[in-house]
């Protein structure tokens, strides 16, 4: 268990630094580099840009520069943003409660209605249920997250009034109810996607574990049925969904991005693409650090949940 | 389908569409939807707007916010008089040709590397696989939108970005692909008979991983033009006044309330051209029998 779990820590560190190296090269390998923003000033001159150059060690090789800012980042120094002067860690901290907010109510959602289609969907195979699943979860694949987010709005702030049409709060109204309210039309509109990709994989892994031998002996022994699903059936199917969390990750951040555009939600997504309105490189390329991070985090959880809730992984 | 089998067998040739493959994929409903939607909407973009009386860059300032049916504007007008159905048609070219490249680019890319990796496997096989496992790290959207910014945003830049970050599916369903087919005996043959790595690599073992290829390819053209409609959304992708599906859903947020049809448009075209490459995507699996569990 312990070997199991060193090797995928090692193996994420790994990773970690083939990101950074991605990451530092594409950001560094742009025209003007991280210096554009500040020769967009007009008062600067080359004498200047060069000063600064050198000030900010920019006129080193690429390969040192990398393994400085690697150091520095390693020790909790991820620089200060061009706008306000203040610590990376600390702009991005202040935005990150606002999306871990939503993307855990969206992966609750999905998680519960996508694991409950998916059960549905392959105890009832080849219904109208079943069907109407299927190519739902297709189409809904297929749907651009931010528009269906705009559809969202139109219909339910501006028709029906019911929601608020963005941001995190009310000016004046700061009570959980408030908060609540902000969230519920982000949250199932980020879980679109979610859930139509969670209940495919809830039906196939559901099929999977419905023929097996155990499932059958439990029915002969005469456990009711709806025992045999909950216990036996969704015990086992919901294994490999732990991983599936873990590995959709990445795409529940992507879309979070999206998604906070639309409903000027407060989090690292805005904070993302007004740096990158600003040229704000440092900020750009912690927050690249960040996903990266907190994807590999998730899957690393994913692994050691798995590894302790299946007694078989920890053989092997 | 016995018959029709039969005779095909009987001929001695087999030919494509009278294949069990091309059987399957006829009768997958789904898939077929799928190819008459996009072939309407891809005539429709190639040819429509020469039918229609009005020009997508004309501005007509008495018009705008036409509402739909308004006259000849089927589809309305936008904020500076334009013709909405124009636009619509002008900008699914760029974004299915962007799509449509996106994919060739990226399938290329994903090939060459799944090959490689796959077929040499050991130290060079597992850097260039730990590469691939780096790039799916990323939010992808992230990195394109960072590399949008940051370079010149043309079409064909666009297009080359969305494929740089979209090749790993192809590049780890290829290697896996590779990875089995390597000690199969042809393999072994064609290195008797002194073969080149690269021959043997691209002319004996990636034909027998069409099958998966096409199926990803077809994905691929499903997610290059949903990304392509995100960063453009978002203002770093295709510049106006060139539309695309993606930028003319750009400034529609402000006008929801008064004009909604300048959001719904060009959001049901987008979802109208990725559910098409989507259930064709599916009918092929089915057709060409692909396992892929990570779809």
């Amino acid at each position: 268990m312990f070997v199991f779990l060193l090797n995928r820590l090692w193996q994420s560190v790994i990773l970690l630094i083939i990101v950074s190296i991605i990451g530092f090269t594409i950001l560094n390998m742009i025209p003007g580099g991280p210096l554009s923003q500040y020769a967009l000033d007009p008062g600067m001159t080359a004498a200047d840009l060069e000063r600064l150059k050198e000030q900010m060690g920019l006129n080193r090789p690429l390969p040192i520069q990398y393994l400085d800012w690697a150091w520095r980042m390693a020790g909790g120094d991820w620089g200060t943003s061009y706008r306000d002067g203040q610590p990376v860690t600390a702009v991005i901290g202040r935005h990150i409660f606002a999306t871990l907010i939503l993307m855990g109510s969206s992966m609750a959602i999905s998680m519960a209605l996508g694991t409950w289609i998916g059960i549905r969907g392959a105890t009832h195979r080849y219904s109208i249920f079943d069907y109407t699943a299927t190519v739902g979860a297709m189409v809904a694949l297929s749907i651009p997250t931010f528009w269906f987010g705009l559809v969202g709005i139109y219909i339910f702030s501006l028709q029906l009034g019911w929601l608020p049409a963005g941001n995190m709060y009310t000016i004046g109204n700061e009570t959980v109810l408030g908060y609540l309210q902000h969230l519920i039309l982000p949250s199932l509109v980020l879980s679109l996607v979610h859930v139509a990709v969670w209940s495919r994989y809830m039906r196939t892994a559901t099929l999977d574990v419905i023929n097996q031998e155990f499932v059958r002996t439990a029915r002969a022994k005469g456990v009711p049925e709806k025992r045999v699903l909950m216990k036996h059936v969704v015990g086992n199917a919901l294994l490999p969904m732990i991983t599936l969390a873990g590995m959709q990750l990445p795409q529940l951040l992507g879309g979070a991005l999206v998604t906070e555009t639309v409903f000027t939600w407060p989090g690292m997504g805005r904070l993302f693409l007004d740096s990158l309105g600003y040229s704000d490189y440092p900020v750009v390329m912690g927050l690249l650090m960040l996903s990266a991070i907190l994807t590999l985090l998730g899957n690393l959880i994913a692994d050691i949940v798995v590894s302790m809730v299946d007694p078989r992984i920890r053989l092997s | 389908m016995n018959a029709i089998s039969a005779t095909a067998i009987a001929s001695g040739r087999s030919r494509w569409w009278r294949s069990r493959a091309t059987q399957r994929f006829m009768r997958h409903r789904l898939a077929l939807i799928g190819i008459l939607l996009i072939t309407v909407l891809a005539l429709a973009c190639a040819f429509g707007p020469y039918l229609l009386p009005y020009n997508p860059l004309q501005i007509d300032i008495r018009a705008r916010f036409s509402p739909p049916f308004t006259g000849n504007h089927y589809l309305g007008t936008d904020p500076l008089g334009r013709d909405l159905a124009a636009r619509l048609l002008e900008a699914g070219r760029i974004s299915l040709l962007v799509g449509l490249f996106a994919m060739i680019l990226s399938t290329f890319i994903g090939a060459v590397i799944g090959v490689v990796a796959g077929y040499r496997g050991g130290w060079l096989g597992n850097a260039l696989m730990r590469f691939v496992d780096a790039f799916l790290a990323f939010p992808s959207i992230f990195l394109v939108l960072a590399m949008a910014a940051l370079l010149q945003p043309s079409p064909v830049m666009i297009t080359v970005i969305i494929a740089l970050t979209s090749w790993m599916e192809v590049s780890r369903i290829v290697e896996a692909e590779v990875r089995s087919l390597r000690e199969r005996e042809f393999v072994l043959a064609g290195r008797m008979l002194g073969l080149s790595g690269t021959h043997i690599m691209f002319r004996e073992i990636l034909p027998n991983a069409v099958g998966p290829i096409i199926v990803a390819a077809t994905l691929t053209v499903a997610r290059a033009i949903l990304t392509e409609s995100y960063i453009s959304f978002l203002g770093y992708g295709i510049q106006p006044p060139l539309p695309s599906w993606g930028n003319m859903l750009n400034g529609a947020q402000q006008y929801l309330e008064s004009a909604p049809w300048l959001a719904i448009v060009p959001g049901v075209a987008i979802t109208m051209a990725v559910t098409s490459f989507n259930f064709i995507g599916d009918g092929l699996r089915d057709a060409l029998d692909v396992r892929n569990d990570h779809h």
